[in-house]
């Protein structure tokens, strides 16, 4: 993680790191909080005495960093009937659909091309999901 | 026992911003969400536009700031209608931070609001708002990589400023490569190139923003 953050300032050149890091932070930090409301909303619902596991899917133009989120959980989660549910991170990778030979693949980091005839003539129609599939509950 | 839910983690945020959208709507006031990196020239662009139209639009900015009021200052020195929120450490503005400034604003008598979000490329582009407009300002010093490294904010935004390029003699921009990486996770966004410094690019953005009010 120590990495990310690394790269991450290098990137945005900010000042110092730790301004960097509160920056980042925040952004997952309500992420979580929004994860663990509905996963609590949705347990209710359903009676349930505990949370389990927790299916997420997150598209990997979210820019959401999944430590992050498993670290705020378990402080957020805490005298709650989901202090013990693990969560689950379905990553989908940013997906193009080419206009020229009409495949749909994922594509390379960095190197927006269609990965079968090379043509750039492309568009991004996948990677922004951001949403709970399913839980596990008892 | 599985149970499916099948619900996006900010649908919350989303149904705030369904709330702003409809006052805004209600209210006839064109509302922009300005989105950059730190430095890009948000505040510039923004000093820029009132200058040019504050005598026939009338015009309320929203500035969002981690913690400091320095930009909101230079904003109402130019006589308009400035609303500073502090977003408490927060890396952007949610809908319910828009929602609650929104109550302090004179809606009435604004035709148009502009936010300038917080200087961040990752965190402001997953938080609709309920505004009419995304305005993202990339910047020269910042490289043509730009929209391959943060997708997602380019993916949001309606118009793509392209800013400071009266540095381009003294910086490599290989607008060709940007504007390739804008078209493919947006091929509908208006791509301009501006420069705050020396006016250069100025009239085609307020034309454009001004046909897009009158949408
Ligand atoms: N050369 C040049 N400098 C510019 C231009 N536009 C803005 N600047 C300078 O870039 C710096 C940052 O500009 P701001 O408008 O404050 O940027 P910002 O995006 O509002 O920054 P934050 O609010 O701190 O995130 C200032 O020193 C501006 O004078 C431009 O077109 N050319
Ligand atoms: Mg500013
Ligand atoms: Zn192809």
């Amino acid at each position: 993680m120590s990495d990310f953050y690394g790269e991450l300032s290098g990137e945005l050149n900010l000042g110092s790191d730790s301004y960097t890091i509160q920056i980042k932070v925040m952004h997952e930090l309500a992420i979580t909080q929004n994860v663990l409301d509905i996963a609590l909303e949705q347990a209710e619902k359903h009676n349930a005495g505990k949370v389990i596991k927790i299916n997420l899917v997150v598209g990997e133009m979210s820019g959401v960093v999944d430590e992050c989120v498993q670290f705020y959980f378990g402080f957020l989660s805490k005298d709650t009937i989901a202090s013990d549910a693990t969560l689950s991170f379905k990553r989908i990778p940013i997906t193009a659909h080419c206009y020229d030979c009409d495949a749909t693949s994922p594509l390379e980091e960095f190197n927006w091309v269609c990965p079968h005839c090379h043509s750039s003539n492309i568009e991004v129609v996948g990677g922004r999901e951001l949403y709970i599939d399913s839980m596990e509950i008892e | 026992m599985e149970i499916k839910v099948l619900q996006d983690i900010l649908s919350a945020n989303d149904r705030i911003a369904e709330r702003n959208r409809h006052l805004l709507d209600e209210k006839g006031v064109f509302a922009l969400n300005l989105m950059a990196s730190p430095g890009a020239g948000k505040t510039s662009l923004l000093l820029e536009t009132i200058k040019r139209l504050k005598n026939r639009v009338s015009i309320a900015v929203i500035e969002a700031d981690i913690a400091s009021s320095l930009d909101a200052d230079k904003i109402s020195k130019e006589g308009v209608t400035t609303l500073q929120i502090n977003t408490g450490g927060a890396c952007h503005v949610d809908a319910n931070m828009l929602n609650n400034a929104l109550e302090s604003i004179s809606l009435e008598d604004t035709d148009l609001l502009i936010l300038e979000n917080v200087g961040n490329l990752v965190c402001p582009a997953e938080f609709t708002l309920g505004v009419d407009r995304n305005v993202m300002i990339s910047s020269i010093p910042e490289g043509d990589d730009k929209p391959y490294k943060y997708p997602l904010m380019f993916s949001v935004a309606n118009a793509v400023l392209v800013n400071k390029i009266d540095l381009l003699p003294y910086l490599e921009f290989d607008f060709r490569n940007f504007s390739r990486g804008v078209g493919v996770v947006n091929p509908k966004a208006a791509l301009m190139q501006i420069s705050c410094k020396t006016g250069d690019g100025m009239n085609e953005w307020i034309s454009w923003l001004l046909a897009e009010m009158k949408k």
